[in-house]
């Protein structure tokens, strides 16, 4: 009987881990030893980092897309009809049209969703780019923008940690290269005591901010938009008027996860350092979907596919586990239009951001086009 | 009532406090949190921060540099 490996998610740590698989089990795939197949939403793979791009028209919509199934090895069948219930125990996974599939190893890698509805108002009163239709709106809203208070309001859980600063700061320069920048006002607003959740990023901003003429509020956590008053309040019990409100929304894990019981808020309980699911053997969980305390990053994501490549591929080739995961991240920094840094760090070593070049933004720009490589595994 | 744990140790990003914040949206009423923390801020600043927004401190201790804060959410 050929072991079945099914993928559930078709996004980046999904796609990293069929096609890293494909590569370590050649020869059980050429067999028909071992198969593999993936469950996905949608046709087409999206390059989310872009959509940060896209308000300012610095990144064209058709940049961001690619054919799933040709980023996808041709070895593995792209299913494109998502999954309703996982069944851990009798290790199977039913789908939206009814069929039902069975595995061997299961890879959970359906990510998160962001969640604006979970916020009184927020829909109605805010704009944000953490997906197309917004990033859309978003760039709309820029266009009509004649100046005034902008808030730029972040809320937890969310996936790219730094993308509160890029926002900010690309906003900023956006603003001036417009010559609104004297009729405008930046205030950000964030969750805990200060600028960033990473301590030296934190520290690094404050200047950052100070030199650039962004306010800000720390301790604001969202409790309600009201969209005609044009304000936003916070538990902490700060209220803000806005004309132009622009919000990184909270974020969920998908509702497969939490109808199969399988983690509340959508987030699958997982050993951070073997990527297992907790209480299960031959279940993998992989990139936003777990609730490890670490970022929800492309970067976890690409990472810890690597971990469950080499551990999967290691059980079924030698009966042996391989390796762990050592909680590597890596974020790159847009500090601008022109210039940037970068922070990484792991479990046991902190984050320790270099000062912001325009080196390391023409690398992030490459890496803009480089990301189709590290999705098919060869970068 | 139920107790439910973050392990934070180690973690500096989102951190202890973001972990909270996101997991405090998902408990009920009365539900207590512990936060375990290798980061000696953290004893300080969700006490802060439960302070602020009116939910509850049940206590902090300190072990092998190992911070456990526990919370209980009020509202």
């Amino acid at each position: 009987m050929a072991k079945k490996i099914l993928i559930v998610g078709g996004g980046l740590s999904g796609t990293i881990v069929a096609n890293g698989l494909c590569r370590q089990l050649r020869e059980e795939l050429s067999s028909g030893s071992v198969t593999i197949t993936m469950l996905g939403a949608t046709d087409k793979h999206m390059y989310q980092p872009g959509l940060l791009y896209v308000p300012f028209g610095r990144m064209r919509e058709s940049e961001l897309f690619r054919d799933q199934r040709k980023v996808l090895d041709r070895r593995v069948p792209y299913i494109v009809d998502p999954a309703k219930n996982i069944d851990v125990d009798k290790k199977m996974v039913t789908t939206e049209s009814g069929k039902t599939h069975t595995y061997d190893f299961l890879v959970i890698a359906t990510g998160s969703r962001i969640r604006p509805d979970n916020i009184p108002g927020m829909t109605e009163g805010a704009h944000w780019f953490y997906d197309l239709d917004g990033a859309r709106k978003m760039r709309d809203a820029l266009t009509a923008f004649k100046g005034g208070k902008v808030v730029v309001n972040i809320n937890v859980p969310h996936k790219c940690p730094v993308a509160p600063l890029e926002i900010t700061f690309m906003l900023r320069d956006y603003l001036a290269g417009r010559g609104l920048l004297d009729k405008s006002e930046i205030t950000y607003t964030y969750p805990i005591g200060r600028l960033h959740a990473l301590e030296p990023v934190a520290h690094w901003a404050v200047p950052a901010f100070e030199h650039a003429n962004i306010k800000s509020e720390t301790f604001f956590n969202t409790k309600s938009v009201d969209a005609k008053a044009k304000t936003i309040t916070s538990e902490e019990g700060k209220t803000l008027p806005y004309d132009l409100l622009i919000t990184v929304p909270p974020h969920s894990g998908q509702k497969v996860i939490t109808d199969s019981n399988l983690g509340a808020g959508g987030w699958v309980p997982t050993v951070k350092n073997t990527l297992l699911r907790e209480g299960s053997d031959n279940v993998f969980i992989v990139g936003d979907t777990t609730n490890i305390p670490i970022s929800k990053a492309g970067s976890t994501a690409h990472f810890e596919a690597d971990t469950v490549i080499d551990n999967l591929s290691s059980l079924i080739k030698e009966d042996r586990w391989a390796r762990d995961y050592d909680g590597k991240v890596f974020c790159f920094v847009e500090t601008g239009f022109s210039t940037g840094t970068y922070v990484w760090f792991n479990y046991t070593t902190p984050p320790n951001p270099g000062p912001p070049s325009q080196m390391i933004h023409w690398f992030k720009l490459a890496y803009n086009r480089m990301y189709w490589l590290s999705a098919r595994g060869l970068l | 009532m139920t107790r439910e744990k973050i392990d934070a140790r180690g973690a500096y990003c989102p951190g202890p406090l973001m972990e909270l914040i996101a997991k405090l949206k998902l408990v009920q009423v009365g539900d207590e949190i512990e936060v375990l923390s290798t980061d000696k801020g953290s004893a300080n600043d969700i006490p802060e921060w439960v302070k602020k927004v009116n939910h509850e401190m049940v206590g902090v201790t300190q072990q092998d540099g190992v911070w456990s804060i526990v919370v209980r959410k009020a509202k």
